[in-house]
């Protein structure tokens, strides 16, 4: 059996890459990692792993049992590593499409396509750096923590859960030097009420430049007042349903706030990366 | 020693040649696919629907999953004629693939003007899409009844010089009647056919997958129904069928040349596989290598009387 990851062949443009490419990968593993969370890590060709923090793959997932979900299913970059040629992916269980991800085992040939979108930008004058996030949309701005650490920034991670042992991402944004806060439902300490004053005291300290957030309308509308209050810019990774994640179909429009104008934005294609003050 | 043939790939639709039968179907193709490979090597480049003006679209969620298909809602959003002729049209006048323009209006009128307005030198052909199942309430279009059909082909027949396709719909009752009705107006071609008309609820919350409700189905589900309607409209009519409606594999482009049509489009297979129609030109070429064909001719139209033996 043929386990090398390869890309489908195509005829591409003469001297243009392609910016991404559907390919064939195999599965290493793809085991719990709390209650709710399984972590896929795949065995990918080097021809997909320049990617971004931020963008995603579109997955074409097995059919579980009795269920036959039919588009590609959007998943954000979790971990990569070009060297190691390894692609990963940490998802929540909740329909057809991650139940057939559940149903992935070892050595599995699994279909990608990708990467895909604009990723998250870390601009010059962005030296602290503070990421909001909940749940899942932590999963979305892990691979944050290892850009921030290569380009010498200091990384505040402030991570939302239901409960304490919910939280996603701790260990990995802490094995980057990032300072990890937790914050949980239980404790009420993951309100938008009890988090104002913990991120207007750091404001205050002058440590943060930029906000990074995913997951959470109220953290949104949170980091959108104290961004325009503060003067402090940021940007946010979103979601919607998705057909093609190429730009073709425009399913995946949200609505954004640019100019005193409500505009519509493609998310798989201008995004999913948004400048926070535009998000609606 | 004996001459070597070679595989001629190119499919004639009316006075074109393509240099293969292989090009998308509108509102599944765009520039961004250009990311993934040549678009060159397509026998045409069919372009979503365009509308005179400026439209947003319907509300989301667009689309949802079904078994074997999805179902869309999108509602052609458009960014009028304006932007299509200075920003789009310089764009895919670059290629050497011809180029197909997707066309639709609310009343015949608009529609003319528009057909009008987008003969532009780079545009090879007019698609009109009087089939869009999103656009009018309740699912509702002139491909529907062969009045309307014959009425708006006319107009646009008048409209223009370039070869013009009507794209039918599997949505009427009539399809035989809907396809000699854009014939006998002046259409040079009957793309069929756009998505079936459906819907899909969510049990848990009761509520419509779809943001507008009603929506088209498409993918390898309905394809059964497009092979049909190829063959019925192939059979009624002279003009040529480009066959459209869940084409995703060799074997279905084979079956939609079979039973009559010159050239097919696909569509939703490049949601799931964006490198689909490159590889189908591909195995097409193979395939017609490995049984010693030389032209589609040799397939086109050669479907054989049912098997009225024993099974095997």
């Amino acid at each position: 059996m043929n386990h090398i990851p390869t890309t489908v062949s195509v005829p591409v443009p003469q001297g243009l890459r392609p910016r991404c490419a559907e390919a064939t990968c195999f599965v290493r593993s793809n085991t719990p990692v709390n209650g709710e969370y399984r972590l896929l890590t795949l065995d990918a060709p080097e021809a997909i792993l320049d990617c971004q923090p931020g963008q995603f793959f579109q997955l074409l997932c097995p059919q579980p049992d009795g269920e036959h979900p039919f588009l590609r299913r959007p998943m954000s970059i979790y971990g990569y590593d070009k060297a190691e040629g390894r692609l990963e992916f940490l998802y929540k269980v909740t329909g057809a499409g991650t139940r057939g991800l559940a149903t992935l085992r070892a050595g599995d040939a699994f279909n990608v396509l990708g990467p895909l979108g604009q990723g998250f930008s870390m601009q010059d004058d962005w030296q602290n750096l503070m990421l909001v996030a909940r749940g899942v949309g932590l999963a979305t701005l892990a691979p944050l923590a290892r850009m921030a650490r290569e380009k010498g920034r200091k990384l505040t991670a402030i991570c939302s859960a239901r409960s304490p042992e919910l939280t996603m991402s701790v260990d990995l944004f802490e094995s980057y030097g990032a300072e990890v806060i937790i914050v949980h439902d239980k404790d009420g300490s993951s309100t938008p009420e009890a988090l104002r004053p913990l991120i207007e005291a750091r404001i205050a300290k002058g440590d943060v430049d930029a906000f990074y957030t995913c997951g959470s309308s109220r953290l949104l509308r949170l980091l959108q007042d104290l961004g325009e209050t503060h003067g402090i810019p940021g940007e946010i990774a979103m979601e919607q349903q998705m057909a093609c994640g190429l730009g073709m179909c425009q399913a995946c429009v949200r609505s954004f706030r640019v100019g005193g104008r409500v505009i519509q934005r493609r998310v798989c294609r201008e995004g999913p990366v948004f400048p926070i003050s535009e998000a609606m | 020693m004996r001459d070597l043939q070679t595989v001629d790939l190119s499919a004639r639709v009316g006075a074109l040649t393509f240099k293969n039968p292989i090009m998308p179907a509108s509102g599944t193709f765009s520039e961004d696919l250009a990311d993934v490979f040549d678009l060159d090597v397509l026998g045409a480049h069919v372009l979503k629907t365009i509308m005179h003006g400026t439209r947003t679209g319907n509300p989301t969620p667009r689309v949802c999953d079904m078994q074997a298909g999805m179902i869309n809602a999108i509602g052609i959003p458009s960014k009028g004629i304006d932007y299509f002729r200075d920003e789009m049209l310089p764009y895919w006048a670059a290629f050497n693939a011809p180029l197909v323009v997707s066309i639709s209006a609310h009343s015949v009128d608009e529609f003319a003007q528009l057909c009008s307005e987008v003969s532009l030198p780079g545009v090879t052909a007019i698609e009109a899409n009087i089939s869009c199942p999103n656009i009018e309430a309740d699912g509702n279009a002139f491909a529907m009844r062969p009045d309307t059909t014959h009425e708006v082909v006319t107009r646009l027949r008048a409209a223009t010089d370039l070869p013009l396709w009507a794209k039918l719909t599997p949505n009427t009752g009539e399809p035989v009647e809907v396809a000699r009705a854009a014939q006998d107006a002046g259409a040079d071609a009957l793309v069929v056919a756009n998505t079936m008309l459906g819907m899909s609820i969510d049990i848990d919350t009761r509520r419509p997958r779809l943001g507008n409700v009603m929506g088209g189905m498409s993918g390898p589900a309905v394809k059964p129904i497009a092979l049909r309607m190829t063959y019925q409209c192939a059979r009624a009519c002279d003009i040529p069928v480009i066959g459209c409606g869940g084409i995703s594999t060799l074997e279905d482009v084979l079956e939609f040349l079979i039973a009559g049509a010159s050239a097919v489009q696909v569509g939703t297979a490049t949601f799931q596989s964006p490198t689909v129609m490159a590889r189908l030109i591909t195995e097409l070429e193979d395939w017609m290598t490995s049984r010693g064909l030389i032209s589609l001719d040799q397939i086109i139209n050669t479907l054989e009387a049912p098997n009225a033996g024993v099974f095997k």
